[in-house]
């Protein structure tokens, strides 16, 4: 594969603080390879603003490789860019053209406040994590691994739910800032595992109220956070925790 | 001359038959009654599987724990980023697995230089740890009726590798992490994100607590308890490129080096065999293709060097699968160390392939053949996925290129038997540690590791430290606390006031670099001692013209950067001299020097039969080399052999 080197326009948001009032900036960037990864291409940008006084642009990211879920970024306002089932780390610049203006734009939701930059507070999602997104099973209480069988299908169907990266492109696509798809994530892969039983009607109530509290939007099905997951996480997990609230609502919390 | 202290070092390895002392010493060690346990507090340092796992059972038992990682969430840590599995000795497909044989595949894997003891206790404990990780609802991989699936590794010839298709590492955490989420609900656990450890406080000898830098805001805030946890990580990114992530870096371990901590087997580095090969100099970080898909690739270079045909153009016949050739018995699953050299071997001798000629071939074509396309997918679709993506090409249409890269750092923290380093109330778990490796680290053991230092042995040995010393209150007026706040905030202060001319990054890139030709796959001694210097000199310069802008009193990602690199200029030293000083080819390290008429590695266990830990004297001052012998009363040392 060859490489080409294309010259860029890059708008990119610049906020000193939460309170601080943000602005575009624009910078031109020439000469990206197009084997660049898209945060190689912001690593060369703060190369050259460091080399010329300025301050480089804030945004996270940490494994590079799409998994860890911290690099975040609305790419001319898609969530991780273009591509689908593709992380910002894991875009290229070949999915660009020479000449092209690309506007780079940090998560926009009020449960995700503005830390600096491009990088915004995501502790929510930990909170509704807290808040029953787990097995209460101590350390030392486990029966045999295969003593729990799990049909394989069901394994598979537990595995697409439970392969969410935590990266809030959801939230930042959805119009309503809802976070829907990521806490039905959650409850879907334990409800649908004999070992999230116990639990299950508790959890997924907790979760929701969780939801509710840190101000996320609610969810009109617009399926937007299905089109940007970079894990492919299915809007059908949002149908079941539906079905999942309903279910713990009429029952009970038995 | 390496200075070498008189007396060796003690790992508290109890007396008796390796596979009953864990059971006697779980009896011996002292105990914290219930109602007590609440009366001590712990920081757990980092949030991976040892830390999420640690903080999450300590927690459980009822100690107060402090938790700190520098993602912005704790279930971002590396971890996540292991694909292909965790081993355990559960012997479900009936294939003559057993404790003690993942004991001697783990201490035959490391080359004869990691503890019998602590490798035993690890394949004991293995079994618990799936059981427990399947109880918290990890979706590991199951056959149709039901039951636990299995695939292969490399360094073993049973199949005992537990897996969640390629992305095991994120599952397994994801469980530690909702574990000890569940405890910041139940209010055991206080959660400090986007905090980055930059000095451990010692007072009286006894690790009492930590410095850290709040991210956002730039604080410094002081945090004492009664024993503190490093679950911190390797220092793979000494090399600049490697598959670990941006932010992974030596700075904890170094801070507590700096306070007396030995350092071990520095030069115990894993070099991957399969990662996507570098693409050009703007390359920030290199990806693993797991292990695992040497169950069904094939590692091949054309026979003849120089052969420009597409690789679907090439024969069989002119195609050297050379992993097969080399080691029939193992073939294509040899060990991570042996087919890294492998390879460098047939890219040295001019057999490469790509645009560099720095890459070899891992073919598909014939597993597709004899599986289908669809079996394949199911296995491996995640990381065809992934390449595809980094390379734009079809890795089901074309076999994909690979190459070696930093990957694992075996070395660490030194800890005895309790997992405890030679400053007592520090405690070290998972990579940041040395213990269960030895010279090499086999597949699928890392996540093994970092879980049973967590979940089953730091909850038995923190106690018995809790329960024996005393531990009086240490305020945070303290002098010893003051002292470490003012040293943590003087070098901020330093960092900021260089402004000179280069980047952070570009210091980064040319250790990296340094470090890459002098001490990677292969390595002398004309090398070592040019690295030594190498490394001074950029030290040196950096100190002198590393720009840095911005204030301490925000956000501010090259000041944390910066300090990271600073770590590592004074830890790459280290690593070069201890490489230096081992005149011996051991797993991961190779000295060209000492090696078999076929181009093994030779160790000499007359000479080296120790675990080096290093005692620090001050920056570029000679480290004292402190010795802990080894002794294989269970697994004989030969020459490990995969033929």
């Amino acid at each position: 594969m060859s490489s080409e080197l294309i010259n860029l326009t890059l708008r990119v948001w610049r906020q000193s603080g939460p309170d601080s009032p943000g602005q575009f900036d624009n910078y031109q960037l020439n000469g990206v390879s197009t084997h660049m990864s898209f945060l190689e291409m912001l690593d060369v940008l703060n190369e050259q603003l460091i080399e010329s006084g300025q301050e480089s642009v804030a945004f996270d990211h940490d494994c590079r490789e799409g998994i860890c879920g911290t690099c975040s970024l609305m790419i001319n306002g898609q969530a991780h860019g273009p591509d689908t089932a593709t992380t910002t780390c894991q875009l290229h610049m070949r999915r660009f053209n020479d000449g092209d203006t690309v506007t780079i734009e940090p998560w926009r939701a009020t449960a995700f406040p503005i830390v600096k930059d491009l990088v915004v507070d995501r502790s929510a999602f930990d909170r509704i994590i807290s808040s029953g997104g787990y097995v209460s099973v101590n350390t030392g209480n486990a029966p045999d691994g295969n003593a729990i069988p799990v049909a394989g299908s069901q394994q598979e169907v537990a595995m697409d739910a439970a392969a969410c990266i935590g990266c809030g492109a959801c939230v930042a696509a959805c119009k309503n800032a809802s976070a829907m798809l990521f806490v039905s994530a959650k409850v879907s892969q334990l409800a649908i595992l004999p070992q999230g039983q116990q639990e299950r009607s508790e959890r997924v109530v907790s979760m929701v109220s969780q939801m509710d509290d840190e101000g996320f939007g609610s969810c009109t099905n617009t399926s937007e956070c299905e089109a940007a997951c970079p894990a492919e996480i299915s809007v059908s997990n949002i149908a079941r925790l539906n079905r999942e609230y309903l279910r713990a609502s009429l029952c009970g919390r038995d | 001359m390496v200075r070498v202290a008189s007396e060796t070092l003690n790992s508290r390895v109890p007396e008796g038959p390796v596979d009953q002392i864990w059971d006697k010493h779980r009896f011996n060690m002292k105990l914290v009654n219930p109602a007590n346990k609440r009366k001590f507090s712990v920081i757990v340092v980092g949030t991976g599987l040892a830390g999420g796992s640690a903080a999450a059972s300590l927690a459980e038992l009822g100690y107060e724990v402090k938790s700190f990682c520098f993602q912005d969430s704790p279930r971002r840590a590396h971890s996540i980023a292991a694909q292909g599995g965790i081993n355990a000795a559960k012997n479900y497909p009936n294939d003559g697995d057993s404790i003690w044989r993942l004991f001697y595949d783990t201490v035959k894997g490391g080359d004869y230089r990691a503890r019998e003891a602590n490798v035993y206790r690890l394949a004991q404990v293995s079994n618990s740890i799936i059981d427990q990780c399947v109880a918290q609802g990890v979706p590991f991989a199951r056959e149709y009726g039901g039951t636990l699936a299995n695939r292969s590794f490399g360094g073993a010839q049973v199949s005992r590798t537990f897996y969640s298709r390629g992305q095991t590492g994120q599952q397994l955490l994801l469980g530690a992490y909702q574990a000890m989420m569940r405890q910041v609900q139940l209010g055991k656990v206080q959660m400090y994100a986007r905090r980055e450890m930059l000095e451990l406080i010692v007072v009286e000898g006894v690790a009492r607590g930590i410095i850290v830098r709040n991210l956002v805001t730039g604080q410094l805030e002081t945090h004492t308890a009664d024993a503190v946890v490093m679950c911190t990580g390797g220092y793979g990114n000494v090399y600049y490129l490697s598959t670990n992530a941006k932010g992974c870096n030596v700075t904890a371990a170094w801070r507590c080096h700096k306070q007396g901590a030995y350092f071990a087997n520095p030069c115990y580095t894993q070099i991957h065999p399969t990662c996507i090969p570098v693409s050009g100099d703007y390359q920030s970080k290199l990806t693993l293709m797991s292990e695992s898909l040497r169950n069904d690739g094939r590692v091949w270079v054309p026979k003849n060097a120089g052969d420009s045909r597409t690789p679907a153009e090439i024969p069989d016949e002119d195609r050297d699968y050379y992993l097969e050739r080399r080691y029939p018995s193992f073939g294509n699953l040899v060990p991570r160390d042996v087919a890294s050299r492998a390879a460098k071997e047939r890219c040295d001798a001019g057999f490469g392939v790509g645009d560099t000629n720095l890459a070899v071939y891992l073919d598909f074509r014939d597993a597709i053949k004899r599986d289908g396309e669809d079996a394949i997918r199911k296995k491996y679709g995640n990381l065809f996925h992934m390449y595809h993506k980094i390379t734009a090409e079809d890795p089901y249409k074309v076999p994909m290129r690979i190459f070696p890269a930093v990957h694992y750092t075996m070395g660490g923290l030194w800890v005895d038997y309790h997992l405890m380093s030679n400053l007592p109330g520090l405690f070290v778990l998972g990579e940041a540690n040395f213990s269960d490796h030895g010279a090499n680290r086999l597949g699928a053991s890392a996540l093994m590791q970092g879980l049973s230092d967590g979940y089953f042995v730091l909850p038995y040995t923190i106690g018995d430290h809790l329960a024996t010393s005393q531990l009086p209150t240490v305020p945070e007026d303290h002098p010893a606390c003051v002292a470490a706040l003012q040293s943590a905030k003087g070098r901020i202060d330093q960092l900021l006031s260089v402004q000179g001319t280069r980047t952070v990054d570009s210091f980064h890139r040319n250790l990296g670099q340094i470090m890459w030709d002098n001490c990677g796959m292969a390595r002398d001694k004309a090398g070592l001692e040019s690295a030594v210097g190498q490394i001074q000199e950029l030290r040196e310069q950096f100190w002198k013209n590393v720009r840095v802008l911005g204030n301490g009193e925000s956000f501010n990602q090259s000041l944390e950067k910066a300090g990271r690199v600073a770590d590592f200029l004074e830890f790459g030293e280290l690593l070069a001299k201890d490489a230096l000083h081992r005149e011996e080819s051991c797993g991961g390290h190779f000295r060209e020097e000492h090696q078999t008429d076929e181009g093994e590695a030779k160790r000499n266990d007359e000479a080296f039969n120790y675990v080096a830990a290093w005692e620090y004297h001050g920056v570029g001052e000679e480290s004292t080399l402190h010795k802990e012998p080894l002794s294989f009363d269970n697994v004989p040392p030969a020459t490990r052999s995969y033929k």
